[in-house]
C-alpha cells in the first residue's frame, strides 16, 4: 500500500524529537498569538521567517504551520471570551460562542470548539493525505463563473435564513458590499471610495472592520452600565460539556467537517464560506432555530470544525499545485523558496520526507493542541474575573497592536476606532454585524468573478448556465429561494422571529 | 526644573555623540528593509534572501518589513519619507520606474527621493500558456496568436504587476489586441491558467519554473537576452523575431534622499558582498535568475537602469491607456 508507507514515512519524519519540538513549538505559539485579539498568524509567521534560515525545511515548515493552525484554535478563545473574533472564521463563532459565555458556560464553549477542531482536523488531515491529487483537479475546475455562482448560493442562503429581520439582514449585507467596494477596481485601476487616501488603496482590513463592529462595539456596550459587565464576570458555571451537551454537538461537527473539507480545497477564497455556510446550516436544521444567536451549542460545534477543516484542506493546493489560498500559505510558500524547496507540482515526488512529513504533523499538532487546550480552559475562563475596568483597557490596547502589525498601517487603527462606534449604533438600533462581515467578504469576491467571468465569456451571461458545476450551483440557490418563500417555511420564520425579538 | 534641564542636556549630548560615531560605527543597530509587496511573494523572497546576508556582513540584523499596498507605491512612500539616516532602506523592483507613470499623483517624486544602492538581480520572465494550448513552439505561437488574436484571453496578476506589463510587450510585439483577464496577484492567476479557464500568461521565471518543469503548464520563449540554463529548449524572445519585448524584473536597493554618504557606501559594499555569496547565486538559480554582477551592484547603475526604464515604459503604458489611479 502506498499510502501506508507514505504515512509511515511522514510520521518517521514528523516523529523526530526535533520535528516533535519544532511542532510543539509551533501550536504553543500559534495558540498564543490566536488569544491575544487582533494579532493574526500572518503577522507572527512574517516576524518568525528569518528565525527558521536556521532550520532544517521540514522543521521550518512543520512550525510554521503549527503557527497557522494553532492559531485557529485560539482565535475562537478570544471569540466566546470577550467577542473579538480575529479572524473571518471565528467571527462566526463569536456569534453563539460569546452568547454561551454570558450565560456562564464559557468553558462548555471553549471545549465544544476545542473538540469540534480536532475532530476536524483529524479528518480533514487523512483526506489530504488520501485524496489531495484527485482533489486538486476538481478544484481547478472552479473558473470564475463556478466562483461567481458559488459566492451566490452564500450569500442567498446567508439572507435567508438570518436571524431577525431580514429587511435589517438584507440591509446589513448592502452596507457589508459597500464598504467591500473601497480600494482600487483590480479591472480598471480606478479608486473607489478612497477619498484620495493612498493607505485606504487596497480596501479596508478586514480584522481591523471585526475587530470594530464585534469586540469595540461590544466593549463601548459594556461600558454602558455595572450590570451587563457583572453577569459576565460572576457567572462561570461549569467548564465541562454535559452529556447532552456533547449528543447535541455531533451532527453538527459531522457536517461542518464536511463542509469545510469541501470548500478548504478550493484556492479562491472558499474555506471563509465554510463557517458561514455551517451555521447557515445548523439553524436551518435546527428543531429550535429560535436558540441559535442566544446560546445554541451547535452554533460554536459547527462552524468551528467547518473553520479548521478547511484550514487543513487549503493545503491541498499548496503541497499539490505550488499555489498559495491565502496570505498565510503564501508566506509559507517564501519560506519554502528561501530554503531551496520550489514549491510546485513535483514536490510530493521529489521530496516525499517533506510531503509526508508535513502531513504527519498536522495530525500530531492537533493533538498537541486538545491536550494543551483542554487544561487551559480553565485559565481562560479565569480570565473573565479579572475586573472590567482592568480587561477593557488590555483587550483595547492588544486590538490595536495586532490591528497595526497585520500592514504596518496607521489608518486601519482609524478603521478600528470608527467601525467600533459604527458597531454600537448599529447594536443600539438591533442590527446584526455578521451579515454585514459575510457581505464585506463575499462582495468584492462576487463582483471580481462575475466580472471576470463575462470577459472570459466574452460577455455572454449564458456562460453562467452552460458551465454544468455553474449550473448547479445556481439551481441550488433558486432552491433556497423557493423554501424560504414557500409559505408554511415562511410561517415558520415568522415563529422564529417573534421568539427571537 | 533643574532635572528637567539636566535630562535635555543629557539627551542632546547623546544625540550629538550618536552623530558623530554614525561615520565610524555605522551600523549600529538594526537596519529595517522595506518590502512593498506582501510577505511570500518573489520581490520579499529576494528582500529575504539579500537581508539574511547583509546582516551577516554588516554586523547587524537588516529586517525585512512589508509595507504592501497601493502597487508598491505605499512602501517606497514610506521609505521616501523616513528619516535618512541609512537605519531604513527599500528594495523595490521594476515598478519603482513603471508607477512614475501608472501613477499620476504619486506621493514622491521617484527620481528625487531616493539615494540609490545598487541593483541586486533581474529575473527574466517566460511566455506560458495552458497546457493543452496548440501551438508546439514559438513560432507556430506568434503565428497562432495572430490569426486568433480575438479569441484569446492573457492573465496577469493587476494592474501594474510584471505580468501586466509583460502582457502589454507581448500585446504590443505582436500587434495582436489579446482579451486581458486581471487577478489579484499570481496565484489565482496561476490557478486560472492550470485550470486551463484563461490561455496564456508572461510572469517572472519565480512563478514559472517549477509548472513548467512539472508539465502543468506549457513553456514557449523566455524574455531575457540569453537563453536560461534551466530552460535550454526555450528560445529567447529576440530568436524569434521580438527583440522588443526583452525585459527583466529588476531590483534594487534605495535609501531615503540625503542618508549620509559613508552609510550609502557601507550599503553598497555589503550588498556586494551578500551578491557574490555562492549561496545566493543557489537560491536564485533554483529560481531562475542570478545576483547582478558586481559592476552593476553600484549607485550609478541603479540610477542609470531607473531614468532609462522610466523613459522606456512612459510611451508604452501611455499608449495603453491603462492608470492606477
Amino acid at each position: 500500500m502506498d499510502l501506508i508507507s507514505n504515512l509511515t514515512l511522514g510520521f518517521a519524519t514528523a516523529g523526530t524529537p526535533e520535528n516533535l519540538l519544532f511542532c510543539l513549538i509551533g501550536v504553543i505559539l500559534g495558540t498564543l498569538i490566536g488569544v491575544l485579539p487582533g494579532i493574526g498568524a500572518t503577522a507572527t509567521i512574517a516576524m518568525l521567517l528569518p528565525i527558521t534560515f536556521q532550520l532544517e525545511p521540514v522543521s521550518s515548515l512543520i512550525m510554521l504551520a503549527g503557527i497557522y493552525y494553532g492559531a485557529q484554535y485560539g482565535g475562537s478563545t478570544t471569540a466566546i471570551l470577550i467577542n473579538m473574533p480575529g479572524e473571518s472564521s471565528s467571527a462566526v463563532t463569536a456569534i453563539d460562542g460569546y452568547q454561551m459565555a454570558r450565560k456562564g458556560k464559557a468553558g462548555t464553549a471553549l471545549a465544544v470548539a476545542a473538540l469540534g477542531s480536532f475532530f476536524a482536523g483529524t479528518v480533514a488531515t487523512l483526506l489530504v493525505a488520501i485524496f489531495a491529487p484527485p482533489l486538486t483537479i476538481i478544484a481547478l475546475k472552479f473558473g470564475a463563473a463556478e466562483y461567481f455562482s458559488l459566492m451566490l448560493l452564500g450569500l442567498v442562503s446567508a439572507i435567508a435564513l438570518a436571524h431577525g429581520s431580514i429587511l435589517k439582514a438584507l440591509a446589513m449585507v448592502v452596507l457589508g458590499l459597500l464598504l467591500g467596494m473601497v480600494g482600487t477596481d483590480i479591472y480598471t485601476g480606478t479608486p473607489r471610495f478612497t477619498f484620495g487616501i493612498t493607505a485606504y488603496a487596497d480596501g479596508l482590513n478586514f480584522v481591523a472592520l471585526a475587530v470594530g463592529v464585534f469586540g469595540i462595539a461590544e466593549i463601548l456596550k459594556n461600558l454602558e452600565g455595572d450590570q451587563d459587565r457583572s453577569v459576565l464576570t460572576t457567572k462561570l458555571g461549569s467548564l465541562w460539556p454535559s452529556r447532552l451537551d456533547l449528543r447535541r454537538m455531533v451532527a453538527p461537527m459531522l457536517r461542518g467537517t464536511a463542509l469545510g473539507s469541501a470548500l478548504g480545497i478550493l484556492p479562491g477564497g472558499g474555506a471563509i464560506l465554510a463557517s458561514f455556510a455551517s451555521y447557515t446550516v445548523e439553524k436551518r436544521l435546527s428543531k429550535t432555530p429560535e436558540e441559535f444567536g442566544h446560546g445554541a451549542i451547535e452554533g460554536v460545534a459547527g462552524p468551528e470544525s467547518a473553520n479548521n477543516a478547511g484550514a487543513q484542506t487549503s493545503f491541498i493546493p499548496l503541497l499539490t499545485l505550488g499555489i498559495p489560498a491565502n496570505p498565510v500559505m503564501a508566506l509559507m510558500v517564501g519560506a519554502m523558496i528561501i530554503q531551496g524547496v520550489v514549491p510546485g507540482p513535483n514536490v510530493a515526488a521529489e521530496q516525499p520526507a517533506l510531503f509526508w512529513g508535513i502531513i504527519a504533523s498536522m495530525w500530531i499538532g492537533n493533538l498537541m493542541l486538545i491536550v494543551l487546550n483542554l487544561p487551559l480552559i480553565g485559565l481562560w475562563v479565569k480570565l473573565l474575573k479579572v475586573p472590567y475596568h482592568i480587561l477593557f483597557p488590555v483587550i483595547m490596547a492588544f486590538c490595536s497592536i495586532g490591528v497595526y502589525s497585520v500592514n504596518v498601517n496607521v489608518y486601519d487603527l482609524y478603521a478600528v476606532a470608527g467601525f467600533g462606534l459604527m458597531g454600537y449604533v448599529l447594536m443600539k438600533l438591533r442590527c446584526e454585524p455578521a451579515p454585514l462581515l459575510l457581505g464585506f467578504v463575499l462582495g468584492p469576491m462576487l463582483e471580481e468573478n462575475l466580472r471576470r467571468a463575462m470577459i472570459l465569456g466574452r460577455g455572454d451571461p449564458t456562460t453562467f448556465l452552460t458551465r454544468p458545476i455553474s449550473a448547479t450551483l445556481l439551481v441550488m440557490t433558486l432552491i433556497v429561494l423557493v423554501v424560504v418563500l414557500l409559505p408554511q417555511v415562511r410561517k415558520k420564520r415568522a415563529e422564529v422571529f417573534s421568539e427571537s425579538d | 526644573m533643574a532635572f528637567t534641564l539636566k535630562f535635555a542636556g543629557a539627551l542632546a549630548g547623546s544625540v550629538l555623540l550618536a552623530s558623530a560615531a554614525m561615520a565610524q560605527g555605522y551600523p549600529d543597530r538594526s537596519i529595517s528593509m522595506v518590502v512593498p509587496f506582501a510577505a511570500g511573494g518573489p520581490t520579499d523572497t529576494v528582500a529575504r534572501l539579500v537581508a539574511e546576508k547583509m546582516s551577516a556582513d554588516l554586523g547587524q540584523q537588516v529586517i525585512v518589513e512589508n509595507v504592501g499596498g497601493a502597487g508598491g507605491t505605499l512602501g517606497a512612500g514610506n521609505v521616501a519619507a523616513a528619516e535618512a539616516d541609512g537605519y531604513t532602506i527599500l528594495l523595490h523592483h521594476i515598478g519603482m520606474a513603471t508607477s512614475a507613470t501608472l501613477y499620476r499623483n504619486l506621493a514622491y517624486k521617484p527620481l528625487e527621493a531616493f539615494e540609490y544602492v545598487g541593483l541586486v538581480t533581474e529575473v527574466p520572465m517566460t511566455i506560458v500558456a495552458r497546457k493543452d494550448f496548440e501551438p508546439a513552439d514559438m513560432a507556430a505561437l506568434v503565428t497562432y496568436v495572430k490569426a486568433n488574436a480575438d479569441t484569446l484571453t492573457m492573465a496577469n496578476a493587476g494592474i501594474g504587476a510584471a505580468s501586466h506589463l509583460c502582457g502589454m510587450l507581448f500585446m504590443q510585439a505582436l500587434e495582436a489586441p489579446i482579451v486581458t483577464v486581471p487577478y489579484k496577484g499570481t496565484g489565482p492567476a496561476m490557478t486560472d491558467l492550470l485550470g486551463g479557464q484563461v490561455d496564456l500568461m508572461c510572469d517572472q521565471t519565480t512563478n514559472t519554473t517549477e509548472q513548467i518543469k512539472g508539465g502543468t503548464i506549457k513553456g514557449y520563449a523566455v524574455t531575457s537576452p540569453a537563453r536560461l540554463d534551466i530552460f535550454p529548449d526555450l528560445p529567447t524572445v529576440g530568436e524569434a523575431g521580438l527583440g522588443s519585448m526583452e525585459v527583466g524584473i529588476w531590483h534594487g536597493v534605495y535609501a531615503p534622499k540625503g542618508t549620509p554618504a559613508e552609510a550609502v557606501e557601507r550599503l553598497t559594499a555589503s550588498l556586494q558582498v551578500a551578491l557574490a555569496d555562492p549561496g545566493i547565486a543557489t537560491a536564485m538559480a533554483e529560481l531562475g535568475t542570478a545576483p547582478s554582477p558586481a559592476a552593476d551592484v553600484t549607485p550609478a547603475a541603479l540610477q542609470a537602469k531607473l531614468e532609462g526604464e522610466i523613459a522606456r515604459w512612459k510611451p508604452i503604458i501611455e499608449a495603453a491607456g491603462v492608470y492606477a489611479d
